[in-house]
């Protein structure tokens, strides 16, 4: 399955959020955890990511140092700020809104059958 | 963890560390981080069992087509583009020379509209109201036009622009202003505020929602603005030899100088020092922040000095007794709004060239000092004007001055307020630029209240 680019652009940001919120990190280990969370599926091509670090930066959402690497090179760390920690908040309370309620229509359009737990999703909406 | 890798692998990646660099918003620590992600992925391809240039060249082909990355971050860091770049980029050239041809045909039309009107008997030295409501209209659209070919721009944005030069060349036409009437210098000054204004959103390329495309225009604007000053002086003395040249043979060239030298000149630098600024945007440092740092320190210690005398020479507004009144002339009241103007062009300026990401620096507590000193010569230029509008009555220039020094009073007390929150790190450095950006539809909204609106209001005098 791919998922779409409008998708993918729009996850990035409570994403990147939401991972830092467990503690600081680096762009390489961010992609990392975001190809384990989503078992590979959600996927940017790689420097897409540090754009949307540096923005995040600049609206003061995470806060950036510079330390190295354990092969001994420079590597930038983030970290979530405060008011980063209350727009992950806020992107959680809308993100939850819109998945309950798509969970809602489909459960109204297959009569309560979506979702199996083994994947084995509605006829008609089997994966692309 | 892992070494060095092979040095064929460390050749590939300072080669491709060159070629990225070459992204004119991507700057060294950028790269570095870059390299640390692409190091990561080939230790990682490399553990998974393929050859170190197999993980070399999937690890760039994870990071994503060059052009889009360099696209990316140019959106995202556009203030770069205004800084010295360490790569002149030679692939831009073909539409350097375009964009140049099309500069020298407008500015070509804009030199003849400003003198087409001498067809019909209006000449240029002699019919100054003529020129007071269609001198910027004349020139203007041929600098709009530029932007707009230049970016290609949409159907709608084009509409965006032409209709409000179409609505102003209609209000200034019909209006019947009182020949030499305080309404038409106004309308007339403002207009150009407004179509300047307008001309942000070809420069934007209808981007007008962005704060960022804003203060690109506003970066813009203060580079013409010394683009502009330039070419007038070395005009100047153009104008100045030219005429000892034809007067040491006997022949007077003042009439010809006064009659097109000027005119075509001026019309023409309007949009010669559009395309200047564009296309020396990304190969010389800007200049207006350097004027700027220049500046603010002067202008600082002008508004602190003038606080004191105010305070120390007493009543502001009523000459009474032996007290000298401070603002009792209207000279002074407009020579204080042109300094809080200055003062808000320092404060832009400033912001437009900052890093955002710096900690606050000395300079930025300057700054608020600016703009402190500001905000109470304001309040005290406020005073003197509703003194003195209480005592001799509204006219449209003390309303006007009025509403512009509400506007300004508003933006800097909201700007000394950000600074403060700024330097005790309670908000990020973003916060002050969305504030200054923000005020660019009011200012619009303003002067276009005081084109249309003040004319009928005043009955056109």
């Amino acid at each position: 399955m791919k998922i779409g680019k409008d998708l993918v652009a729009a996850a990035a940001t409570p994403m990147v959020l939401g991972i830092l919120a467990d503690g600081e990190s680096y762009g390489y280990a961010i992609l990392q955890r975001i190809s384990e969370l989503s078992d590979g599926e959600l996927e940017w091509s790689d420097g897409m990511l540090y754009p949307l670090l540096h923005r995040l930066e600049r609206l003061g959402h995470v806060e950036a140092t510079w330390g190295v690497s354990p092969a001994g090179r420079p590597r930038k760390h983030y970290r979530l700020s405060s008011t980063g920690r209350a727009a992950f908040a806020e992107q959680r309370r809308q993100w939850s809104v819109v998945s309950a309620a798509l969970q809602q229509v489909w459960t109204e359009r297959d009569g309560g059958r979506a979702f199996a737990p083994d994947r084995g999703i509605a006829p008609g909406l089997g994966g692309a | 963890m892992s070494e060095d890798l092979e040095p064929r692998i460390e050749e590939q990646i300072a080669a491709w560390r060159t070629y990225v660099s070459r992204g004119a918003a991507i700057d060294v620590r950028d790269v570095d981080e870059l390299e640390d992600h692409l190091r990561g992925q080939i230790d990682r391809l490399e553990v998974s069992g393929l050859a170190p240039d197999e993980s070399f060249l999937i690890a760039v082909k994870r990071l994503g087509a060059l052009d889009d990355l360099s696209r990316e971050f140019a959106r995202e860091h556009s203030d770069r583009l205004w800084k010295q770049l360490m790569f002149a980029d030679a692939p831009d050239r073909p539409r350097g020379s375009r964009s140049l041809w099309l500069a020298l045909g407008l500015a070509i039309g804009a030199a003849l509209a400003i003198k087409a009107p001498a067809l019909f008997g209006i000449e240029w030295a002699a019919d100054g109201d003529f020129y007071a409501r269609f001198g910027a209209l004349l020139v203007l659209p041929f600098l709009a036009a530029f932007f707009l070919v230049d970016r290609r721009a949409s159907p709608r944005t084009i509409a965006f622009v032409a209709v409000p030069f179409v609505l102003g060349a209609v209000v200034m036409a019909v209006y019947p202003f009182a020949p030499d009437g305080a309404t038409l210098v106004l309308a007339a000054l403002h207009l150009v505020v407004v179509l300047w204004l307008v001309i942000g959103i070809a420069y934007v390329g209808g981007a007008v929602r962005s704060s960022r495309a804003r203060m690109d225009f506003i970066r813009f604007t203060g580079e013409w603005f010394v683009y502009f000053v330039l070419i007038a002086l070395g005009g100047a003395v153009l104008i100045g030899l030219t005429v000892a040249v034809f007067a040491s043979i006997g022949l007077d060239a003042s009439r010809f100088v006064v009659d097109w030298v000027l005119p075509c000149g001026v019309a023409g630098a309007v949009v010669i020092a559009g395309w200047l600024v564009e296309a020396k945007q990304s190969v010389v440092e800007n200049i207006a922040p350097v004027l700027t740092r220049l500046f603010t320190p002067l202008f600082t210690l002008l508004l602190l000095a003038f606080i004191v005398a105010g305070f120390l020479q007493g009543n502001l507004v009523e000459s009474g007794g032996d007290v000298p009144e401070v603002f009792g002339q209207r000279d002074l009241l407009i020579l204080f709004d042109i300094v809080l103007l200055v003062v808000l062009g320092l404060l832009l300026y400033a912001l437009s060239a900052r890093d955002g990401l710096a900690p606050p620096s000395w300079f930025d507590r300057l700054q608020l000092v600016m703009v402190a000193a500001a905000l109470v010569v304001d309040i005290m230029v406020l005073v003197a004007m509703i003194g003195r509008i209480a005592e001799y009555g509204a006219s449209p220039n003390k309303l006007a001055s009025l509403g512009l020094n509400l506007i300004l009073f508003a933006n800097l007390a909201g700007a000394a307020w950000l600074q403060l929150r700024f330097l005790r790190r309670k908000t990020p450095f973003e916060r002050l630029e969305r504030w200054q950006t923000g005020w660019l539809p009011v200012y619009l909204v303003w002067a276009a209240i005081v084109v249309v609106v003040f004319p009928p209001a005043f009955q056109y005098v």
